[in-house]
């Protein structure tokens, strides 16, 4: 019963993600529901590592630059479709992910957090100062394939609905059980029978594998990727985690309604919230967000998912004292 | 045969011999007790047997097999578990679940994996609290998770650390009661224990150790006779009462 009313709401979400271009038709919101999808993905995959396998990664940025850079250096190289990067982009994202675990996957905790931060940070200076692969900071530019935003969207919807997907039946299997036990207690994991290195690295996989895809599909979808956009610090790594916290760590449509939120937040600030109010406002996004990643970590640590029951509580209370 | 076999474990902490020395056998079906002071290396033991720390010399056979330098996870499939004194519990998971995860152990897909937890969890008599966060749970219950986490993994052999501390005296008899139903089902236990209610009256054999060094080995009565046991550890009352 349980079961098959929350299928029921994907299917409706689904449904409604599906109609929503058809009838929003303008190329502006067109495109941030594209940016919106684009953040569900990267969202969701940080919270497969971070919230469920408990391996704070403060440096998704590479796993999206890496897959964005293969569609891009494909294309400018090889002169091979972007869409094959796109089929390739996830690919050297896991590969790079296997590289990163291999090192990273040592430390614990904090200790790894701060590695991720570095090899982030690592492969933007890489992609900076190898010139003759990446082009360095002039960065790559190709032709997009699609004049209309439609494709664009119904792929990365298509992408975006699997990544949900797969997470949602990965949770519910064995390797569910075993990530969130590597999370509670890495030590007991391992005495229980789990190979928490082997796990460690299926989730990091999976995570750096949909990041990568997203990636690819940026290149395809903006047409130019540079070090700074693609391996940002600041606006990938970060943003990440923050959409994750502000949706719900650890729950599955919460990074996907922390993507929703993040990108609304930041087109409304930077339009200055639609040009009525005064321009110095478009420079507050940024803050704006941390503001709302304060009061979410102060008031509903577990995210607007995760505290959906308190939150509905509240309101309930609320119209119950209007009635009476 | 044997069934496990401890060869001289060695163990330093940079100049610090925690464990210098040991060696015990443990037959097939047995209870087999160790006990010391505090800080006599009881605990690294264990640590040594599932390879939580890596051995500095020494050997260990399970089933005739070393099983020196395999990962903890391994040793865990061939059938060695494990609790632990300082209670380790996956705090944010439910009672069924934290049982679930290790029933994986043995099984592949969920429906399985959640029959022999059940199993466990009933045997164990932790049923009512089956949905309940581990987090939440007294130490007296979660000492209990401990013992049904490792043994939804079906082990052959149980290593039991300090189970029964802390417990009050009426759980202190449920959990010798539960130890004993363990081992009749065919399990093997090696118990850490220091309360000598408990390992006096269910083990076969016990080895006192201290200072990572064993004083000697033999039965319950054999052990709390020993001059040397006494002096070490058991103090004058408890040897003439």
């Amino acid at each position: 019963m349980k079961k098959s009313k929350k299928g029921l709401t994907a299917i409706i979400i689904l449904l409604i993600a599906a109609v929503l271009p058809l009838v929003v038709t303008q190329s502006y919101y067109q495109h941030l529901m594209i940016l919106v999808l684009i953040w569900v993905i990267i969202g969701s995959s940080w919270n497969l590592l971070a919230g469920y396998t408990g391996q704070v990664s403060f440096g998704h940025a590479a796993f999206f630059g890496i897959g964005a850079y293969t569609a891009g250096i494909l294309n400018t190289k090889l002169a091979l479709s972007p869409w094959w990067g796109m089929a390739f982009g996830g690919f050297s994202a896991v590969i790079m992910g296997l590289v990163i675990g291999y090192l990273c996957f040592r430390l614990r905790g904090p200790y790894f957090a701060l590695a991720t931060l570095a090899t982030g940070e690592i492969l933007r200076l890489i992609a900076n100062n190898w010139v003759d692969f990446t082009e360095g900071m002039v960065g790559i530019l190709i032709m997009q394939t699609f004049v209309s935003k439609l494709p664009y969207y119904y792929i990365i919807l298509c992408i975006a609905a699997g990544c949900i997907g797969v997470i949602y039946l990965v949770m519910n299997s064995k390797w569910g059980y075993y990530f969130v036990s590597i999370r509670e207690d890495q030590d007991a994991a391992e005495s229980l029978g789990i190979n928490t290195t082997l796990y460690k690295n299926v989730s990091l996989m999976i995570s750096s594998f949909f990041t990568g895809t997203a990636g690819a599909f940026y290149m395809n979808y903006m047409g130019f990727i540079d070090p700074s956009v693609v391996f940002s610090l600041h606006n990938i790594s970060i943003q990440s985690i923050l959409v994750g916290i502000i949706g719900g760590v650890a729950t599955l449509w919460g990074p996907a309604l922390g993507g929703l939120v993040m990108v609304g937040i930041q087109e409304l600030f930077r339009s200055a919230i639609f040009g009525l109010a005064p321009k110095w406002v478009s420079q507050g996004h940024a803050m704006a967000f941390g503001l709302l990643v304060v009061l979410t970590i102060l008031f509903m640590s577990n995210g607007l998912v995760g505290d959906w029951p308190k939150i509905k509580k509240i309101f309930i209370r609320k119209t119950l004292k209007e009635i009476s | 045969m044997s069934i496990f076999e401890a060869q001289n474990l060695v163990k330093y902490f940079g100049g610090l011999g925690a464990v210098n020395g040991v060696s015990f056998q443990v037959e097939k079906g047995e209870i087999f007790g160790l006990i010391g002071p505090n800080g006599s290396g009881k605990t690294t033991v264990f640590n040594l047997i599932n390879n939580y720390y890596p051995l500095t010399s020494g050997d260990i056979f399970f089933k005739g097999k070393s099983i020196k330098g395999l990962k903890t996870h391994t040793i865990c499939h061939l059938g060695i578990a494990r609790t632990f004194q300082v209670v380790k519990p996956l705090a944010r998971m439910t009672v069924l679940d934290n049982v679930v995860a290790s029933a994986f152990c043995r099984f592949n897909t969920i429906k399985e994996a959640q029959k022999q937890a059940m199993e466990a969890i009933k045997f164990c008599g932790l049923e009512a609290y089956r949905d309940q966060r581990a987090k939440g749970l007294p130490i007296g219950l979660r000492k209990r998770l401990e013992i049904t986490r490792a043994l939804a993994t079906q082990p052959e052999l149980i290593l039991l650390d300090e189970t029964a501390a802390g417990l009050n005296p009426k759980e202190l008899d449920q959990a010798i009661a539960l130890i004993k139903e363990i081992n009749s089902r065919g399990v093997t236990v090696i118990i850490v224990e220091h309360i000598m209610k408990v390992i006096m009256t269910i083990s076969n054999r016990i080895l006192a150790i201290n200072h990572g060094q064993p004083i000697t080995e033999g039965t319950p009565e054999q052990i709390s006779r020993n001059p040397e046991v006494i002096k070490a550890y058991l103090g004058e009352e408890y040897a003439q009462g």
